[in-house]
C-alpha cells in the first residue's frame, strides 16, 4: 500500500491534507486483481456488443424462416443450425441476448432506484416512516414470488415493459434493507451535521451526502439483479408467461426446444449455455464488485 | 429471551395481515364473476353466480369484500381450485406432503455437503480445494434450475433410463392407491417401509433422485458461500490465535472453538432456506412432472386458477412468517448477544 504514497514527496504536501487515493481508485486497484470478475466483466461486454451489433452479424432476420431447412444441424450456412421453423437459431440468440439483457439490465435499474428511495426514506427520516415502509419490505419478502409473478406476467401480455415492472416488484427489497442500513450509519455521522448547520434541506443531505455514500452496496446489489433478472424472465419464459415469441429471448427459445428435446437437442443447448454464463458472469462481476468496495457487505 | 421473542410475535400479525391485503389487492384486478371462484367449495355452486356474488357483496366497496373474503379465509373456505378439481384447502393437503418429503431429502445432502465443503474451503484457504469449491459455489448458485434440471431428465431418463419423471410407476401408484397400503405420514418413502413394502420405497427412491439432485446443487452452492465467509470470518479471531497457541491440535481447534460459532448464520438461514426449498420447488416439479404443491401452484398460475394461487400464496406466506420466526428465536438461541439486547 505504501507504494502509492512514494510518488509525492512527503514535504511537498501541506499539513493537513490528506494524501493518496480516492475510495474509487482503491477500489478499482483491489478490483484490478480479482482476476475472475474481470473475465466476468470481458464476457459481458462481449455478449453486450454481440447484442447491440447483431444486425451486422448475421445475413439472416430474426424473423425469416426457412421450411426448407427444419431442424438442420449445425452446418456452415447455419452455424448454430435451425430451429423447428428454420430459424437461424445463431441469428435468433443474438436478437435474443438483446431482449434478454434489456430485461435484465433494465430490472436492476429500476430495482435499484426504488430500492434505494425507500430505503433511503426509511433510514433517514426514521420513525413511523422507517416502520411502515420495512413493514412493506417484510411483507413482498413474505410472498412467494412465482405463481404470484405468473399471473402478473399473463396480465402484462409478455411485453418487455411489462416484465421489467413485475420483475422490479419484486426485486427492489433486497436493496431497500441495504441502502436504510448503510443511512442509518451515515445519518449521525459529523458530514450530515455539519450540512445541516450550513443549512441544506433534508433533499439535498439526502441526495447529495448520504446516498452517494450508501452507492456501494446498491452497485454490488444491482449487478446481482442483472443475472437474477434474466434468470427469472428466463424462468417466465420457460413456463410459456414471459417475452412472447415471434420476439425472441434466451428464455422462449429454450421453452420451444423443449418440444425438440429428443430429435434436436442442440437446440436447448445454445440457449440454456447462454443464460448460465451470463448469470454465472454476473454474478462473478458482483463478487468481484463486492470485495473491492466492501468485503464485509453481506449481499 | 421471553421479551426477544413477544417483540418478534408482535410484528407477525402484521406481517400476516399486509400479506393478505395485498393478495386481495391483486384479486381486485379480477372482475367479480371470476372472484366468485374464492368463495365456492363446489363448481356446481358456480351456476347460481348471481347469488354469490350477491351473498359476498362482490360488487361493495373495497374493504367489506376483504372483510368477507377473511372471514371465509378463517373458516376455512379458501375456494375451489378449478386445476386440481377440488377445494384450494384439500388440494393443498393432498400435494403438500409430496413437495414436503422433496424438500427433506434435499435439505439433509444439502446441509451435511454444504457444511462440510464450506469448512474445507475455509480451512485451506487459497489452495487447489478452496478453488474448487469457490468454483463449484459460484456456479451452482448460477445454474439455472430448469437448464439443470432439463439436463438431468435427458441424461438419466432419456438417455440411461434410470430415473423416470412423475411421482411414482403405475404398478406402484395402483398398490398405493388402494385399500391395502395404510398411509401413516404421508411422505410415501416413509409408508412404504412401515408398510413393508420395499419395492415402493424402491420406486418412490427412483423418482425422487433427480428432483433431489436438481434442488440440491443451488443450495448446497449457496450454503457453501455462507459457510467459507463465515468461517473465515472466525478463523481471523484473537480466540482461535489463543486456542492454538495453547497448543490444542488442529482438528479441535477447527471442529470445536472455530466451527461452534462460524455455524451461527448458517444455523439461523436454515429455517429460511427450507422455507425456501418448499417455495422454491415450482420449476423442478414442473420440470420432473413431480405431483407436488409447486407444480399446482404454476398450473393454477398459467390457468388462471385465482383461488388456487392466491391460496398458494397464503399458505407460503405464513410458512415464510413462521420461518423467520424460527430463524429469529434460533439465532438468539445460540447468539446469547442477541438475547441480551
Amino acid at each position: 500500500m505504501a507504494r502509492n504514497a512514494v510518488a509525492i514527496p512527503e514535504r511537498a504536501v501541506p499539513a493537513g491534507v490528506a494524501v493518496g487515493q480516492s475510495y474509487w481508485q482503491i477500489a478499482w486497484r483491489r478490483f484490478k486483481h480479482h482476476r475472475v470478475a474481470l473475465l466476468g466483466g470481458a464476457v459481458i461486454l462481449l455478449f453486450l456488443l454481440l447484442a447491440i451489433f447483431a444486425p451486422y452479424l448475421t445475413p439472416y432476420s430474426f424473423e425469416q424462416i426457412d421450411l426448407l431447412n427444419r431442424k438442420a444441424p449445425p452446418s456452415l450456412k447455419h452455424l448454430l443450425g435451425t430451429d423447428d421453423l428454420g430459424h437461424d437459431v445463431l441469428t435468433r440468440l443474438l436478437y435474443a441476448g438483446r431482449i434478454s439483457l434489456t430485461v435484465g439490465f433494465s430490472a436492476a435499474l429500476t430495482s435499484a432506484f426504488f430500492g434505494t428511495l425507500i430505503g433511503g426514506l426509511a433510514g433517514f427520516y426514521g420513525r413511523w416512516l422507517d416502520n411502515v415502509l420495512m413493514r412493506i419490505t417484510d411483507i413482498m419478502l413474505s410472498i412467494p414470488d412465482l405463481p404470484v409473478i405468473i399471473i402478473l406476467a399473463r396480465y402484462m401480455g409478455g411485453s418487455v415493459v411489462g416484465i421489467v415492472f413485475v420483475l422490479t416488484l419484486f426485486a427492489w427489497m433486497g436493496t431497500a434493507r441495504l441502502v436504510r442500513g448503510e443511512i442509518l450509519k451515515l445519518r449521525n455521522q459529523d458530514f450530515t451535521e455539519a450540512a445541516r448547520a450550513m443549512g441544506a434541506s433534508d433533499v439535498r443531505i439526502l441526495v447529495r451526502h448520504l446516498i452517494p455514500n450508501a452507492l456501494a452496496p446498491v452497485i454490488v446489489a444491482a449487478t446481482l439483479t442483472v443475472g437474477s433478472a434474466i434468470l427469472l424472465e428466463a424462468a417466465l419464459s420457460f413456463l410459456g408467461v414471459g417475452i412472447q415469441p415471434p420476439t425472441p429471448s434466451w428464455g422462449n427459445m429454450l421453452q420451444n426446444a423443449q418440444d425438440f428435446i429428443w430429435t434436436a437437442p442442440w437446440l436447448a443447448v445454445w440457449p440454456g449455455a447462454m443464460i448460465f454464463l451470463t448469470v454465472l458472469c454476473f454474478n462473478f462481476l458482483g463478487d468481484g464488485l463486492r470485495d473491492a468496495l466492501d468485503p464485509r457487505l453481506k449481499v | 429471551m421471553t421479551a426477544y421473542i413477544a417483540r418478534r410475535l408482535v410484528l407477525l400479525p402484521i406481517v400476516a395481515f399486509g400479506v393478505t391485503l395485498l393478495i386481495f389487492i391483486l384479486l381486485q384486478l379480477l372482475s367479480p364473476t371470476m372472484r366468485a371462484a374464492l368463495f365456492v367449495t363446489d363448481p356446481r355452486q358456480l351456476q347460481a353466480l348471481h347469488e354469490i356474488i350477491k351473498t359476498y357483496q362482490l360488487d361493495a366497496p373495497f374493504y367489506i369484500q376483504y372483510w368477507n373474503w377473511m372471514k371465509a379465509v378463517f373458516t376455512g373456505n379458501w375456494g375451489w381450485s378449478e386445476t386440481a378439481r377440488m377445494p384450494v384447502l384439500q388440494a393443498i393437503k393432498s400435494f403438500f406432503p409430496n413437495t414436503f418429503e422433496l424438500a427433506l431429502l434435499s435439505f439433509i445432502p444439502i446441509l451435511l455437503v454444504g457444511i462440510w465443503l464450506g469448512t474445507l474451503s475455509a480451512v485451506h484457504r487459497d489452495r487447489i480445494i478452496d478453488h474448487l469449491s469457490r468454483f463449484f459455489g459460484i456456479s451452482g448458485y448460477s445454474l439455472p434450475t430448469f437448464i439443470w434440471g432439463l439436463f438431468l431428465l435427458m441424461l438419466f431418463y432419456g438417455h440411461f433410463r434410470w430415473f423416470p419423471p412423475g411421482r411414482l410407476s403405475l404398478e406402484a401408484s395402483l398398490y398405493v392407491n388402494s385399500p391395502e397400503f395404510r398411509r401413516f405420514t404421508g411422505l410415501l418413502t416413509v409408508d412404504a417401509l412401515l408398510n413393508g413394502e420395499f419395492w415402493i420405497f424402491v420406486d418412490a427412491l427412483r423418482h425422487l433422485a433427480l428432483p433431489v439432485l436438481t434442488l440440491t446443487v443451488h443450495d448446497t452452492a449457496l450454503l457453501v458461500r455462507i459457510t467459507r465467509s463465515s468461517m473465515l470470518e472466525v478463523l481471523r479471531q484473537d480466540y482461535v490465535r489463543t486456542a492454538r497457541s495453547k497448543g490444542l491440535a488442529e482438528p479441535v481447534v477447527i471442529n470445536k472453538h472455530a466451527r461452534k460459532n462460524a455455524l451461527i448464520p448458517v444455523i439461523t438461514l436454515s429455517s429460511l432456506l427450507f422455507v425456501g426449498l418448499l417455495g422454491g420447488v415450482v420449476i423442478t416439479e414442473t420440470v420432473f412432472e413431480y405431483p407436488g404443491i409447486g407444480r399446482w401452484g404454476a398450473a393454477a398460475a398459467l390457468h388462471l386458477d385465482i383461488p388456487a394461487v392466491a391460496g398458494f400464496a397464503l399458505f407460503f406466506a405464513t410458512l415464510t412468517v413462521f420461518g423467520n420466526l424460527v430463524a429469529d428465536i434460533l439465532y438468539a438461541y445460540v447468539d446469547p448477544r442477541i438475547r441480551l439486547r
